[in-house]
Parts: C-alpha cells; structure tokens; sequence
C-alpha cells in the first residue's frame, strides 16, 4: 500500500466531482501556500480539520483514508526527524518548541497529502486532460496525457499475460543470482516491448482514419464552465487565503506552550 | 432489389501496391468497383492482401504507409494519391480488427467524437451526432465508461459509432469481430446490416467466415497472393465448383447443398448461403414429392 | 489425468471467475471447453498448470495437487499455448524461440537439438530455423508458438483459442495435427468459441457460463440441446441449425456433421421419391 493509492480515481457522483478542475486545483494550491504560511501546529490542524467535510461530501472516505494511511509512514519520519533534530539542538531536553515544531511539519504534510489527494480523488483523467487543453496546453500533449491513462490497464493486463506465458515455458523469475534475475526478465520485457510498438502504429493509424491532423482549429464535445458551486469554492477559497495572510500578519497565532500554559493555570 | 448503379464508390483500376522494402507487391493489379449502398464481403486466405486494400480506400496507403502505389483509385469522387486520410476520413470509415488499438479516450462518448473534434464540426452538432450514432449502435446507454470498462463486442460497437458519427459515404471493416464471441460477433454483422439498410451506407467487410456473413452481401470479393480471383453475386460465385472456393471455407449449408447437387438431387433457384435457405429447399423437394 | 474438485476461485480484484467447478479428464482425450467471453475458461484452465492456484477446492493433474509445486514443475507436463503467440515470442531465431523452454526445463545440449529439430519439422517450419520469429506471418508465429510448447513434449496440451484470426486452410491444417496428436495418445484441450471447428472435431465439449459449467458431453450432443442452447449463448452449428428448422418435418435435430446431414436428406429425398 502507497500513499499514491489514495490518488487512483474512481467515478462516483458527488457535488464535488462536478466541480471545474481548475477550481479544485486552484483550491489544492492555495492551501498548500496557507499551508506553507504557519509553522504553528494549531492553524495547520485546523486546516486539516477543515477539509474533512469535503472528502465526506465527495464519497471517498475509503480511497482517502487509505490514501492518509499510506502517508502515515513519511509523516512518521518528518515526525521523528524534525523532533530529534530539535531534541539534538536544545541540548537534550524535550521542549514544547521542539514538539510543536515536529508536529506543524508534519501536519504540513498531512495537509498537502489531504488536499491533492481530494484534487485527484474527484477529478477524472478526462477532465483532467480537457482542463489542460482548455488552459492551452497544445492539444498533443493533452491527448499523449490521456491516451497514457487510458492504456495503464491495459498494458499492466498484458505484462501480466505475457509473464503468464513465459512460465508456462518453465520460466522461473526467481530464480539464480541478481544479475540472472535480471536477464530472467528479457522474456517479458521483450514482447512487451514489441507489442507496445505495435500497439502504437495500430492507434496512429486509427487516429489518421478519424481525421486527425487537420490544421483546421480543433472543437471539443465538452466544455469547461464555471458554475455557481465553483464560484463558492473559488470564493471560499479566496477569502481562506486573504484571511490566512491577515492573520499571519496582524494577529498572534497560539502556540502549543501557551496553550498548556493557560490550562495549567 | 434493384440496386441503382449510376456512380460507384469506391474504383479502382490495376492497383498495384508494394510496402516499403517489401520484396513483393501486397496487391496486384486490383481493378474494383463498389456502387453506392452495397454490402460487399472481401475474403480470402491470411495474406492475400485484403488488408492491404482497405488500407488504400481511405488513403492510409500511400499516404501513411509510404511505398509505391500504381494504377488508380477513386473514392467517393475523389483521387485517394492526391487526397491526404484527414481528407478521405470524412468520406470513408474504418474499423480495425482489434477493438482495443482503436480507442484513445477515456469515455465512450469521447471517443465518439474524436473524428469530428478534429474536423473542427461546432460542439452543439458533434453533440447531436454523437448521440445520433450511439443510439442507431446501442451503446448510448455506455456512454460515460471508459473503453477497457467494456467488453470487446462493445468497444468494437463504439468503434463503428465513432466513423459512423462522421457520416461516411462507406464504412469499411476489417476483420471486426475476430476477438469476440458468437453473440458479440452477431450483434456486429446486425448493426452493420442495419447501417446498409436503413441508412444506405455502403458496408465492405474484411471476413474469413462466410458462414456468418455471406447472407448479408450483394457483392462478394475473392482474394488470393494479392489478386482478385472471383467476384460478383455471392449466389452465382458460390454456386460455381470453381476449385480455388474451396480454400476460402464456404458456409457449411452451401457444402452439403453441392455435395448433394452432385448425388444427382435436383434444386431449384440460386445457391443456399444460410441454413434458412437451404431448409426452405429441402422442403420443397419433400413437397414436390408429395 | 485431471481431476477438479469444487473449484472456486476468486481474483484479487474480487471477481469471482469460477464457482464450483468439478469434473475429470481422462488421459488420452479431446475436450473442448466452450461459452462466452467472461464465462471462466482460460481461468479454469490456467489452474491446470498451476498458473492459478484454487481459492477453495482442489486441482489434481496427474495424482499431483497442483497447490503443491511449482509453474515449471507442472508445466513439464502440461503445456499451455497462449491465444497471442506476441505475448511470448522474443528469441533472435525461431530456433532459439523453440530451445527457450528446453534449456528452462534442463535438458542437455544434444537433445535440445534434437528436440528442435523434431519440432520444426512437425510444423513445417524448417527453412525460418535462422529466422526471426518477428519477420514471420501471423499464421507462421501462431505455428512457433505452438512449435516451442510441443518441443519438450507435453502429455497435456492446452489451447487457447487456437483458431482466431486463422484462415479456412490454417483451421484445417490445425484440426489434422490435433487428430495426429490424439493418435499418440495425447490429452488435448481446446478452449474455443469456434462451433464450426468443434463441429468438425467433434471432441468431448465442457460449456461454461457465469464460472460454473452448465454442460458436459459429445460435441453432437452439447451443440445440439435445445435446452442448453436456450441458456447459454452459443449459435449452433449450421448443419444443426439446418435440422433444426427441418424439425417440424420429423428430422433429428442433433446432427452436427456435413457427411451424416447428406446421408440423412438423400434417405429423405430417397423415401419421399417411392
């Protein structure tokens, strides 16, 4: 399991899937910078607290959690790095620095993991590609961009089949020393290969028989348009940023000591 | 039924190919003529070059695959060497024989439009086409998954949708249903019937099995190292005990229909090439018995 | 011999491909497992040489649980040619394409070339020996392909939709050296959707249908069920379909061979003529 499964989509129906793409990766960048802004630990747990809603709203509770689980590792070691450098530094004494410290770095994470993951969780490799079209990215790039995510599963099929094949003729990958289990994988490689360029001169000459090339300016079945949902969230968004640099500026921001403090008291 | 042969579609006169570096030429001296709204069926054993002349009836030969074309061609009016594939694709589909290879987006629908989209075809008319197009190959209700979500018989449906939503005067396939089961396979020789009916486009069909094809053409092309050894009315080239029939597979009916003429049995009117027609036969040999 | 005993088996991804398979396979015969895409053929047969392992109920080829050894160990026995022959060709010559298992399975130099030698010529591939498999037609790679499984000589021969994409000739090319090889006594299986290749062959037929096996018997018999044929989504042959609609006029309607439909209309015509 890998943090990187947790930005595998599926299509599921929510309010935050009909989202502009733009807008959300608009919204994952700002919290990224609001994100980066605070090295306090209370504000970045708030925005990772706010975020929540959002991951409910669009049904991917599961895929997000796993996604969460899979940075739990990596925020493990910002943990415990940053923690013991501070230890390290303060003279061996456990501080309330140091940890509030350990923690907002690692909350950073978090947050940056939680708000792309939300990006990608809800926005399909098709919008994804026509928001780079229509941000105007050259269309050949938009198109290698999805044809590549439409033939993903279709090539790790493959690889699998040929593998398949090749030990139905008493191929044993594990087996030898490591510079024979490399050589034990040319057998796989190879059609792998071969079938790859195949497959490419097969989807070039389809894309000539369906007129592609034509130096005529391109039209696209779907259009990006704002909505009134992206225009909330682009506002939210907005106000989040504007709000988070007022505050970095102009007012005190808690911190784990006094916080303690005023309990202790 | 009376077909109108006025202007064919698709003609050819000594059409000669060679690939690149090839040692031999693919199609030699080829000379062909479609007319307008037939169904024709190309056949032949692997190699003979059928596929090689699909390759030239939208332009994909010579423009895409280089080499040296002789002879002449014309489609739908047009001069094929002077015109470039973008050009012929809205005159000509084509549909290749692996289902997979030929579909590039990420949802049906896309995929449905993608010939128009580069045609530069204004969003509200793809829309109306593209629908059009799903609906007459019944995918509409599979229009927001994705290719590899579908089994072959559907990706090979949305394939056909995607030249049909160009408006072809012809849509040529090749092979179309080597990968897909007999259910898979029929539902494709029906839409495509149904595309030659109802909608006048004319069909050329690359096909080794007679035995599920031949009942629909008008038109039967035969192919051997690269040459046209027969061709016409599937009916009259069938009927015929022309030994070169025999490495091309006819339908099983037709077989015992000729074995049968040779024990001396007496049938009337033309050739079976379905197991209807040939029931439709027996019993009327039973019946004049009677 | 191959013996299924209630297999079930589950993908990782959670598609349940096969539930509750039994049956039993004789040495020496010709099976031909048949139905739709998806219904659990090629995962059934990738258990008979251990490529999938049950995920409940048991294996047994020749008196070995397949559970217990490894692909190499079984496919000794049990060869199984892949539908694509490009998803395992990659050797410089077809020569080295047939000697890839040979050496896998440890044979020594000297049979390996004699092993080679006898498989090219029981294929008719002799004069590509120095060839490369890439520069050959598709019928003549699908024939190395077959060439590098027959080599180390299996018991077991599995096929994977041997007849796709093959011509008239190819198919009847094909259906000889199958017959050639039940002679030797070999197990053959073919899984196919082809009716007119098993109508010719007629081989012992398993149909399968949503991962369980809804008929098992002679090709003539299977083919031709109404019964069977309502549930599944197999076209009969069309010498069958002939006699099917010939039916109400007091024909059988289970014959599935060109010869035997001759016979039985001459007889008819014959009788009808007195």
């Amino acid at each position: 399991m890998s943090m990187f499964d947790g930005l595998k989509y599926r299509r599921v129906f929510s309010p935050i899937h009909n989202l502009d793409p733009r807008v959300k990766f608009t919204y994952a960048c700002i919290i990224f910078i609001v994100a980066i802004l605070f090295w306090e630990f209370i504000p970045l747990l708030v925005l990772f607290v706010i975020q929540v809603p959002f991951v409910i709203l669009a049904r991917v509770r599961r895929e997000w959690l796993r996604s969460m689980k899979g940075a739990a590792f990596l925020a493990s070691v910002i943990f415990t790095v940053n923690f013991a450098v501070s230890f390290i530094n303060s003279g061996y004494m456990i501080t309330f620095v140091a940890l509030e410290y350990a923690l907002a770095m690692t909350f950073r994470f978090l947050v940056l993991v939680e708000s792309f993951s939300i990006f990608f969780l809800t926005t399909s490799p098709d919008h994804l590609g026509l928001a780079l079209e229509q941000t105007r990215v050259p269309y050949e790039f938009c198109f290698a961009f999805t044809t590549a995510v439409r033939f993903v599963p279709v090539l790790a099929e493959e690889a699998q089949t040929i593998m398949d094949a090749q030990k139905a003729r008493g191929l044993e990958l594990e087996k030898g020393n490591f510079l024979r289990r490399i050589r034990n994988y040319i057998p796989i490689l190879i059609p792998l290969i071969v079938s790859a360029i195949r497959r490419s001169l097969e989807l070039a000459e389809a894309m000539e028989s369906r007129a592609w090339g034509v130096s005529k300016k391109r039209t696209n079945l779907y259009e990006l348009k704002l909505h009134g949902s992206d225009y909330v969230l682009l506002t939210v968004t907005v106000v989040l940023l504007v709000a988070a640099i007022y505050v970095r500026l102009y007012l005190p921001v808690p911190r784990l000591a006094e916080i303690f403090d005023y309990f202790a008291h | 039924m009376v077909k109108y042969a006025t202007m064919p579609v698709i003609e050819t006169r000594n059409l000669t190919y060679t690939y690149p570096e090839a040692a031999k030429a693919s199609i030699v001296d080829v000379s062909i003529r479609i007319e307008k709204g037939e169904f024709v069926l190309i056949t032949g054993p692997s190699g003979c070059g059928k596929t090689t002349l699909c390759r030239c009836f939208n332009g994909l030969i010579p423009h895409f695959y280089h080499g040296t074309l002789e002879g002449e061609i014309t489609v739908a009016g047009l001069n094929v060497k002077e015109h470039p594939t973008y050009e012929m694709a809205k005159y000509v589909g084509l549909v290749f024989q692996n289902p997979e290879n030929q579909l590039f987006a990420l949802s049906v629908e896309k995929d449905v439009a993608f010939g128009l989209e580069n045609l530069g075809v204004p969003r509200d008319e793809i829309r109306s086409r593209v629908d059009w197009a799903m609906k007459i190959t019944g995918i509409y209700e599979l229009r927001e998954r994705a290719p590899y979500e579908l089994s072959g018989g559907q990706q090979q449906r949305v394939a056909i949708a995607s030249v049909l939503a160009m408006k072809p005067d012809v849509i040529v396939l090749d092979e179309p249903t080597s990968f897909l089961d007999p259910l898979g396979a029929k539902k494709i020789f029906e839409v495509i019937h149904r595309l030659n009916r109802e909608l006048g486009i004319t069909i050329v069909l690359v096909e080794h099995r007679l035995d599920l094809t031949v009942k629909y053409a008008d038109h039967i092309i035969i192919m051997q190292d690269g040459k046209v050894i027969l061709e016409g009315d599937p009916h009259k080239i069938l009927d015929s005990e022309d030994m070169r029939l025999i490495g091309v597979g006819i339908p099983k009916v037709t077989r015992l229909y000729q074995l049968l003429k040779a024990d001396g049995v007496k049938f009337h009117g033309k050739v079976p090439l379905s197991p209807e027609e040939m029931a439709e036969k027996v019993r009327r040999i039973l019946k004049t018995h009677d | 011999m191959i013996e299924v005993q209630d297999l079930h088996f589950t993908y990782p991804s959670g598609v349940e491909a096969l539930k509750g398979i039994s049956l039993k396979i004789e040495d020496g015969e010709f099976v031909a497992i048949m139905g739709e895409n998806g219904a659990g053929k090629t995962t059934l047969v990738k258990h008979f040489n251990g490529l999938l392992k049950p995920t409940k109920g048991r294996v047994i080829v020749n008196g070995i649980e397949t559970t217990k050894v490894s692909v190499a160990t079984l496919a000794r026995k049990v060869g199984f040619v892949f539908q694509n022959p490009d998803h395992q060709l990659f050797a410089e010559t077809v020569e080295e394409e047939i000697s890839f298992a040979l050496r896998n399975f440890g044979f020594s130099p000297s049979v390996i070339e004699k092993r080679v030698t006898w498989a090219l010529n029981l294929l008719g591939l002799m004069q590509y020996r120095k060839t490369s498999p890439f520069m050959l037609s598709g019928g003549e790679r699908k024939r190395v392909a077959l060439a590098s499984v027959l080599a180390w000589d299996p018991e077991i021969l599995i096929l994977d939709e041997p007849t796709i994409g093959q011509d008239y000739q190819q198919k009847e090319n094909l259906r000889q050296f199958i017959m050639q090889l039940r002679t030797q006594g070999k197990t053959v299986l073919v899984v196919t959707h082809d009716v007119e290749f098993v109508a010719e062959c007629n081989p012992r037929v398993l149909l399968m249908r949503g991962g369980k096996l809804i008929a098992d018997g002679a090709a003539r018999k299977v083919l031709t069920d109404p019964e069977i044929l309502a549930q599944s989504s197999i076209v009969p042959p069309q010498i069958t379909q002939l006699f099917i609609e010939l039916s109400s006029l007091g024909f059988p309607s289970d014959i599935i061979d060109l010869y035997e439909a001759r016979e039985t209309l001459l007889k008819a015509f014959g009788a009808a003529a007195k």
